[in-house]
């Protein structure tokens, strides 16, 4: 999305285009649109847009990408941060 | 209607008023734990067997956004268990997975049902389900269709091809705005707390505890809370693109101190400085802590993102937060 930037220079996404066989999966389910394929490989176009969603680790067949899945939420956070001090399991989504 | 399988459901494809009127209370966060419909095969319209499968959650609010879109279509739609949570949270919570997808295929007897082995799933499920593998366990294949229900006759129409435009996820004012309800009114017990500790506190002071105090005190005090709420979750969500800088935290901090200023002339006279300047702090800390709540609701957000604006927010709201309530638990005694 055009209008909307968030903090850069944090995503945990990871390409291995040596896995890579150009099958465009990532392409298409991407939300914001970072990969690309050409000339059959893929590439990040713009990795500060991506939101660690997961959705292109989860369907790539040759588990080429890697990424630290989980939901940019800060109560999710603060609730995994409590439930850490704790020491009990499970956290509250809304 | 009915198959080689049994009965397949028909849903309409126009919502009623009780829909509608669903819908509404949801978005107030009324009974929306409990919104469900029945896991399994539907139709639209008359399908046959060529016709195609659209894959969904058990959310009635999904499934109302879904059906409402495929007037004059032939259709079979497929509710997969989410447990009547949205596409988008199911698949991230594991729950709309590949297993739950094959699980419902293979207990709606669809095999028998469509001649074709596709099944048209929304991108946002994408989180959750890995497309090679449902085909490996069950043989149908994964389309992912357009992230908006709306553009899923013309998604079909252009044979299961979706341009750059139907991929790309949006945060439109209008769908920022619907959000801002149940971003309020998931505070109601918290507001109730603060309330009652904040009366507590305003009537604290050398003649230990007054009444009086804690009304004439407390009221604008209350009321910077309030202004806080509408500063963090409704001014920073209503303006999000606009701000030059990225944190959320910072947009509501200012959006805060506005809304203090605001309350403090709202209540010229019945404070001193050093109670105003209290009120225009917590103010700023309510909003600031709402603002950076709302990265939750986005479609943007990295939690990597989140966490690295947490780790510098949290320590300046909390530092200011007690600030705030020790300068306005001192300011009787100094008055």
């Amino acid at each position: 999305m055009k209008d909307f930037r968030y903090i850069g220079g944090v995503a945990t996404l990871e390409l291995d285009s040596a896995r890579c066989v150009g099958c465009g999966m990532c392409e298409t389910v991407c939300p914001h649109r970072i990969f690309a394929v050409r000339e059959k490989q893929a590439v990040i176009r713009d990795i500060d847009a991506c939101m660690e969603c997961g959705a292109c680790a989860r369907n790539c067949p040759r588990e080429a990408i890697a990424v630290i899945p989980g939901v940019g939420c800060a109560a999710y956070i603060i609730s995994t941060w409590i439930h850490r001090i704790k020491g009990s399991a499970g956290t509250r989504c809304c | 209607m009915e198959t080689s399988a049994g009965a397949v459901p028909r849903v309409k494809t126009a919502l009623s008023l009780r829909d509608k009127f669903g819908t509404v209370k949801t978005r107030l966060g009324i009974g929306r734990y409990n919104y469900k419909v029945v896991p399994g095969l539907y139709c639209v319209g008359t399908p046959s067997p060529e016709s195609p499968v659209l894959m969904t959650a058990n959310y009635k609010l999904t499934f109302d956004a879904l059906r409402k879109e495929l007037g004059g279509l032939d259709a079979w739609i497929l509710a997969a268990d989410t447990r009547g949570i949205n596409v988008w949270c199911a698949a991230g919570k594991g729950l709309f997975s590949t297993e739950e997808v094959v699980r419902r295929v293979t207990r709606s007897r669809l095999a028998e049902i469509v001649s074709h082995r596709e099944l048209i799933l929304p991108q946002l499920s994408a989180t959750g389900i890995a497309a090679h593998q449902v085909k490996k366990i069950c043989g149908f294949k994964v389309i992912y269709g357009p992230i908006r229900a709306a553009d899923i006759p013309a998604f079909i129409q252009a044979g299961n091809t979706a341009d750059k435009a139907m991929r790309t996820v949006t945060f439109t004012f209008r769908e920022r705005a619907v959000l801002t309800p149940v971003e309020i009114l998931l505070l109601r017990k918290a507001l109730a707390v603060v309330v009652i500790a904040t009366l507590f506190l305003s009537g604290l002071g050398p003649g230990i505890f007054s009444m009086d105090a804690a009304l004439s005190r407390g009221i604008p005090a209350v009321c910077a809370t309030l202004f806080g709420i509408l500063a963090g979750a409704v001014v920073v969500p209503f303006l999000l693109p606009y701000p030059p800088w990225r944190e959320f935290w910072i947009s509501g901090a200012l959006a805060g101190i506005v809304a203090g200023v605001a309350n403090t002339c709202l209540f010229n006279g019945r404070l001193d400085v050093w109670e105003s300047l209290s009120l225009i702090l917590w103010t700023g800390v309510v909003g600031s802590y709402l603002a950076m709540n709302f990265t939750g609701s986005t479609p943007y957000t990295s939690p990597s993102g989140v966490e690295k604006e947490m780790r510098r927010a949290i320590p300046a709201q909390a530092a200011a937060g007690l600030i705030a309530i020790a300068v306005w638990f001192a300011a009787p005694f100094f008055g």
